[in-house]
């Protein structure tokens, strides 16, 4: 299978954010600014890179009837590991994004992609589906928080584009969220069919 | 290879490996992260209080526990008493608002900083620089004892964040607590105690009175604090006694 394919499926025709439509809620909680969604979209890589790799090892010597628990026991440790990490030598990150590390664990994209590739595939197309799939989410979080920091703050990963006071709160609030996305996956869509 | 059957013998074994290695793997990362992790949070601490005292060269004492607030008295190089830098917390818009203040001597503020918060992003979660010295709801200088401390809509001396008044008053309202439960009792227990007295005697007006309570002078009537709770309820001159009521009085004005 060619590697390069793999990551622009996962960054383009299954994006995580704007196509598979899954782990909606680090999308929609973590994306106040784009350097927040770009963070989480990048921990979320690691985490799913290091899963992938990890399951598509042990996918011969996991019983079909435990093959859930398994995973997420090692979804959930490897998560634990990069927190642990985080608030030890990022405590910048720990601060903004340390409520949403821990629910990693239960972003279906992870096991999603442990499920639907890593259990099906070698472990070397495993690590790059990881990094497509890591990409695509990271771009679509990274994009979202920017189009909410730059509409609702006027600036973008804190550089000032234009003052703050003609901001629309609204799109740094949850509804905002909301609105983005919706939006961006019309943009999205309008331009894959193109 | 082929795929292992789903007997209870494999499911079992498996299940175990996963789980001890899972587990040996996650204790080896805590033992290298959890020292580095106490010395971020020793240092974070260290930072706000020389942030919140205004000084970078300072010596900080064991922390005291005061009624769930912790207080950690602070001096200068030379030893010369600082004042306090305090540890509280209330509830605040989004959830649990952890500030640490400084107080000099007098009680007055030197300084802030957020310890912990969830107020909303680009709303109340300005309040970590709202209220610092030169923005609009500058309160350091101000002493929580002193006037009305509190937002401007509440009759307040301080403007509160556009669009968070519920933010303001959370953060007001930890800075007070701070104030009224740890700088204000030591305070009564050294020389300003004698300060807070003549108030008492002298006061006519309830502002005075209100400070008073908190001194010796008003521990001899009964249910001073009360009062000061009664009057903000509005229902003081019913139940309170003659004295508090008249103290009442002069606050409704």
């Amino acid at each position: 299978m060619n590697y390069f394919k793999i990551i622009i499926n996962g960054i383009v025709k299954e994006n995580p954010t704007f196509v598979l439509l899954l782990g909606m809620c680090p999308t929609l909680g973590t994306t106040s600014s784009a350097l927040n969604g770009m963070m989480m979209g990048l921990a979320t890589m690691c985490v799913l890179i290091v899963s992938n790799f990890l399951i598509s090892l042990v996918k011969k010597l996991v019983p079909d009837m435990v093959r859930i628990p398994s995973y997420i026991v090692i979804i959930a440790s490897l998560v634990t590991m990069l927190q642990m990490c985080i608030k030890a030598y990022a405590p910048e990150i720990d601060k903004s994004l340390g409520l949403f590390i821990p629910l990693i664990v239960v972003n279906c994209i992870i096991l999603g992609r442990a499920e639907s590739f890593a259990a099906k595939n070698n472990p070397l197309a495993s690590i790059f589906d990881g990094i497509g799939i890591g990409l695509g989410f990271t771009c679509g979080l990274t994009i979202l928080g920017s189009v909410r920091e730059i509409l609702g703050t006027g600036s973008i990963f804190g550089f000032n584009v234009y003052s703050e006071n003609y901001g629309m709160l609204l799109f740094v609030l949850a509804p905002g969220a909301f609105l983005a996305l919706g939006y961006l996956i019309a943009i999205f869509n309008k331009l894959k069919k193109a | 290879m082929e795929k292992l059957k789903s007997s209870l013998t494999n499911m079992l074994a498996v299940l175990t490996v996963i789980a001890v290695i899972a587990g040996g793997a996650l204790a080896m990362v805590n033992s290298v992260t959890a020292p580095q992790i106490e010395k971020i949070n020793a240092k974070n601490l260290a930072d706000g209080i020389k942030a919140v005292m205004g000084s970078d060269d300072v010596q900080v004492a064991e922390p005291v526990e005061i009624e769930g607030y912790t207080s950690y008295k602070v001096s200068d190089a030379q030893g010369n008493a600082l004042g306090c830098a305090v540890t509280s917390s209330t509830n605040g818009f989004g959830g649990d608002l952890k500030v640490l203040v400084g107080f000099d001597n007098e009680g007055n503020i030197l300084g802030y900083t957020i310890l912990q918060t969830s107020e909303t992003p680009g709303l109340g979660a300005k309040a970590d620089s709202w209220f610092q010295k030169g923005q609009k709801g500058d309160i350091i200088g101000m002493n929580p004892g002193k006037g009305n401390f509190t937002v401007s809509k509440d009759g307040g001396d301080v403007d509160a964040i556009t669009a968070s008044t519920i933010t303001s008053r959370a953060f007001l309202l930890a800075v007070k607590n701070a104030y009224d439960n740890v700088i204000a009792a030591q305070m009564d227990g050294t020389s300003s105690a004698s300060a807070q007295k003549k108030h008492c005697d002298k006061n006519e007006e309830c502002g005075d009175c209100k400070e008073g309570c908190c001194g010796n002078e008003c521990d001899k009537h009964e249910g001073c604090g009360d009062c000061k709770k009664a009057c903000k309820d509005g229902g003081c001159n019913k139940k309170c006694d003659k004295l508090e009521a008249k103290c009442c009085e002069g606050m409704n004005k």
